[in-house]
């Protein structure tokens, strides 16, 4: 029990801590903006060490978190075998293979009002659909490796892509229209210099949700059958063994995957689309 | 609405035709090996003979073989009047409390999807409106809240229901808070995004009016991020809907609509697959035409659409 209130201690001092941190002119540089989140980070393990110790949870429900880093250092060389099978094969070039299809019918289906208002209603209506429940026949097709693992994650990731750029590429606004006519563009110019930079926040937008669907879309792919490697089989073989250290290990590979994937996203995204009121903050 | 009824209508027979087209090489292999057990003649004869040709050969080599790839019982790709008759049989023929009718079981995923969708929408707008407002949540959170939505949370769908389920929590809400996590992220998301959208000419336009704070949330960031916001609920709507169908699997597969496709794949019965799956797709388009709906009402009232 002492443990638990030591915990509750420490949460309360370090987030007084933050919130004095995050007021202080300092708070604007780089170091800063890293160390605020990796102190709130950091009690959160502290304060869960602390918990699950104090109460003494049974480590099917819920391992220490320095049980599972000993876990995660143990089986490294097994979890970067699983990294490469699901995140490398799988999610990346289905999501690099939907991502530029998705665009590129966009693109297409902006130019023909007809396919436009014919195929947005039925993208909209797809891009709802629970696309997961595709995965059992996408593997019963392309077999167990990781081509089905991809085919899932192209569907997954399609149509959010779809919607998004199509909605993207009709941004503008007549008045910008009407000026791009003033200066004499043709519809390619226009496309080029107004519509497509217009587009690209909710291009972006669909990207960065497409990150996280399509590490969903591999993992959750694998539970309907992979060969005997992949970070999916490996959390449901380790699910049915109660070795829930090892299944927290490979969410620790699939979330730092996963964030390096957004922020990479993310960093391009601050590139491109600079003039966004969104990212002058 | 009424002008892209002609181009939806046009694009959906031609998904179909492609669908129906697409039946035949697909099923083609097995419809052979059925020709031939019941005394046909198929050229090449066996079935390993078969294996390795392309499937539009087979197809040029036995004709009379296309009529049977159409009404398999197990096909790899049902044709799509097979899919419609199951749907029809399992909604309008059978009563709703049948465990065979789709409406119970849709009803099923539906409630657990609702409830999963107002506890991650409220507390996704809370959130949102916290990291615009607090400097430190927005140090603090913002970076977990995005890295924490990368833990695919489908994966440890089965451990939350198996932990939930051995401290005695079962039924709807294990569920449900599948469901909340997943439609939580884009709306946090979407309505920061949405929040920060007024530019600084707005900002400092209700600055030289005096607007306090609070009335600059509700008199201006609100307003404008309200596009943001549907547009986000609309993707939240449909996550829930998967965290409801995923948090059917792992309990056995008893009720609901993640039930129906994973009792179809354990039996190989694809037509229940494919109807449980357009049944499940009528049921997200029906929640997103809703949100849709609400938002044209909201944009139109609010002169922004």
């Amino acid at each position: 029990m002492i443990l638990v209130i030591i915990g509750f201690v420490i949460w309360l001092v370090a987030w007084r801590l933050n919130v004095i941190l995050a007021n202080t002119p300092a708070s604007e540089t780089r170091w800063m903006k890293l160390l605020v989140p990796a102190i709130f980070g950091f009690t959160i393990l502290i304060v869960w060490e602390l918990v699950v110790r104090g109460l003494n949870v049974p480590l099917v429900i819920l391992p220490p978190p320095s049980l599972i880093a000993e876990t995660f250092l143990a089986k490294l060389p097994i979890l970067w075998k699983d990294f490469v099978q699901t995140f490398v094969k799988g999610a990346l070039s289905g999501y690099f293979i939907g991502c530029i299809a998705a665009v590129a019918l966009a693109v297409l289906v902006e130019r023909f009002d007809f396919l436009r208002r014919g195929l947005l209603p039925v993208g909209n209506f797809v891009a709802a659909l629970p696309i997961i429940g595709t995965a059992p026949i996408l593997v019963m097709w392309f077999g167990f490796d990781w081509h089905s693992k991809a085919a899932v994650v192209v569907v997954m990731v399609f149509f959010p892509m779809l919607v998004n750029t199509v909605a993207g590429l009709g941004e503008t606004t007549a008045m910008q229209r009407d000026l791009m006519k003033t200066y004499g563009a043709d519809p390619w110019q226009a496309f080029i210099k107004l519509r497509l930079p217009a587009a690209m926040p909710f291009i972006f937008n669909g990207l960065k949700i497409s990150t996280t669907l399509a590490l969903i879309g591999a993992i959750v792919a694998e539970f309907f059958g992979s060969p005997t490697l992949g970070m999916g089989f490996r959390i449901s073989a380790s699910i049915g063994q109660l070795a829930l250290d090892m299944v927290w290990a490979e969410i620790v590979v699939a979330a730092l995957a996963g964030s390096a994937f957004y922020g990479a996203v993310a960093i391009i995204e601050k590139g491109v689309t600079f003039w966004h009121p969104s990212q002058r903050g | 609405m009424r002008r892209s009824f002609f181009p939806v209508i046009v694009v959906v027979f031609a998904l179909i035709a492609i669908w129906y087209v697409a039946v035949v090489p697909m099923n083609i292999k097995m419809a052979l090996t059925d020709a031939e057990r019941s005394g046909m003649v198929v050229t090449p004869s066996g079935a390993k003979e078969r294996r390795d040709r392309s499937a539009i050969l087979l197809v040029a080599q036995n004709p009379f073989a296309i009529k049977a790839t159409f009404s398999l019982e197990r096909p790899r790709l049902p044709a799509p009047h097979q899919v419609t008759i199951e749907l029809w049989n399992s909604t309008v023929n059978k009563k709703i409390t049948s465990k065979r009718s789709l409406i119970f079981h849709g009803w099923i995923t539906l409630s657990a999807t609702l409830l999963g969708f107002a506890i991650g929408t409220g507390l996704g707008i809370l959130l949102a409106v916290g990291i615009v407002y607090s400097r430190a949540m927005d140090m603090s959170v913002m970076p977990w809240a995005i890295a924490s939505q990368t833990i695919p949370i489908l994966a440890i769908a089965p451990m939350i229901i198996v932990v939930l389920n051995s401290v005695g929590v079962q039924g709807l809400l294990p569920k449900a808070i599948i469901s909340a996590y997943l439609s939580f992220f884009p709306v946090v998301v979407g309505m920061v995004k949405g929040l920060r959208s007024p530019d600084h000419m707005q900002l400092d336009q209700l600055k030289t009016y005096n607007a306090n704070s609070s009335q600059g949330f509700w008199k201006l960031r609100l307003p404008s991020s309200m596009p943001y916001l549907f547009a986000s609920l609309k993707i939240g709507i449909a996550a829930s809907l998967v965290g409801a169908i995923v948090g059917e699997l792992p309990t056995g597969a008893v009720r609901g609509l993640g039930a129906r496709l994973l009792s179809g794949s354990y039996y190989g019965q694809t037509i229940q697959i494919w109807s449980a799956l357009l049944g499940a797709a009528f049921l997200a388009a029906s929640l997103v035409a809703i949100i849709g709906l609400a938002q044209r009402i909201t944009l139109k009232r609010m002169g922004m659409s």
